[in-house]
């Protein structure tokens, strides 16, 4: 049985197969957040992704956000917070505010 | 992050090292800092050592202003489990799904067998020699399993005397009560046995092997984080 806590060894795992990848990791959170500072997620370049940075909410963003990083190789720093009410807008609706890391992983 | 780097960091984890990922915020600058690490500047060790040491990532400021974020990677928890009976099953894999490095001890090799216990760490020494080597620490958890003072005392004996985050073992209130007048014989004191969760696990009326493992991953759990 393994843990769920192996994003950076998939990510690795990937890299070895030839793939891009890029890692997505919570840095700073305020009220309630859902997932810790230093939850992390490795987004590969199919946009398949392992790992959670929120309960789901964000993941979606998150997601596109770090695969544009593979192309300008740049890190990035984005925050979410309270989604109120526009519903269809990318937010926490836990009502918490957090910052995110994104960054590509170079070969 | 360079692959290298996270290679590098991948194998600190493979070899159970602690280390933390410090990266400057402003250009993503990044490196991997050991807590024994002697070239590094002063501000950055204190820093690692208390992002370590409370398990969380923190977002510090260098003494020219930079902001760095510090992501420590602790080794695994690790659960010590005594006694490698029907429980044991069960508990053992549910702790491992939960992130801890589990160890399996019982003397009895019909027991701790790996056909009842795949992939996972056995060892078949007697539990107070198998506590030395195992030298539990304060991210250790240790439950007792087997309801054999025989087995049982000397783990728990060893179990005191370490710092071990968690100590619990199962019995009914009978046999705890019976095991308490043993411990304070042997010179245990009041707070010592207090350390002791016994009856192991919280009170959710569980009555199957898996279920009776959910209750005490509960508590180590609630232990750990409250």
């Amino acid at each position: 049985m393994t843990s769920h806590d192996n994003v950076l060894e998939e990510a690795a795992l990937w890299l070895a197969e030839g793939r891009q990848v890029a890692l997505a990791t919570v840095i700073e959170t305020w009220g309630s957040a859902p997932r810790p500072v230093g939850s992390q997620l490795a987004i590969r370049d199919d946009a398949t992704f392992v790992g959670s940075v929120s309960g789901g909410c964000i993941e979606g963003d998150v997601v596109t956000r770090a695969l544009e990083t593979l192309d300008t190789g740049k890190t990035e720093l984005l925050e979410y917070g309270v989604s109120d009410a526009m519903a269809w807008e990318v937010g926490l609706a836990c009502g918490g505010r957090i910052r995110v890391m994104v960054e590509p992983v170079k070969g | 992050m360079d692959a290298a780097l996270l290679n590098q960091l991948v194998r600190a984890r493979a070899e159970k090292r602690p280390v933390a990922l410090a990266t400057r915020l402003m250009d993503g600058i990044q490196k991997l800092v050991y807590p024994s690490d002697k070239s590094e500047e002063n501000w950055l060790i204190k820093a690692i050592h208390e992002v370590l040491s409370s398990d969380k990532g923190a977002v510090v400021s260098a003494p020219d202003g930079a902001e760095w974020f510090l992501n420590p990677f602790n080794p695994p928890l690790r659960l010590i489990l005594v006694g490698a009976v029907h429980i044991a099953q069960p508990l053992a894999e549910i702790a491992a799904l939960t992130g801890y490095d589990v160890t399996v001890v019982d003397p009895r090799t019909s027991f701790a067998s790996a056909d009842r216990f795949p992939g996972m760490t056995l060892v078949t020494d007697w539990p107070d020699e198998a506590m030395a080597a195992l030298a539990p620490d304060a991210r250790t958890a240790i439950v007792t399993l087997t309801h054999d003072p025989k087995l049982d005392d000397p783990a728990l004996q060893a179990a005191l005397g370490s710092p071990a985050f968690y100590v619990g073992a199962l019995g009914s209130k009978k046999t705890h009560a019976a095991r308490v007048a043993r411990l304070t014989e042997a010179g245990f004191g009041e707070s010592d046995i207090a350390r002791i969760h016994g009856p192991v696990g919280l009170a959710i009326g569980a009555k199957s092997p898996a279920e009776i493992a959910i209750s005490i991953m509960a508590e180590i759990t609630e232990t750990l984080r409250t």
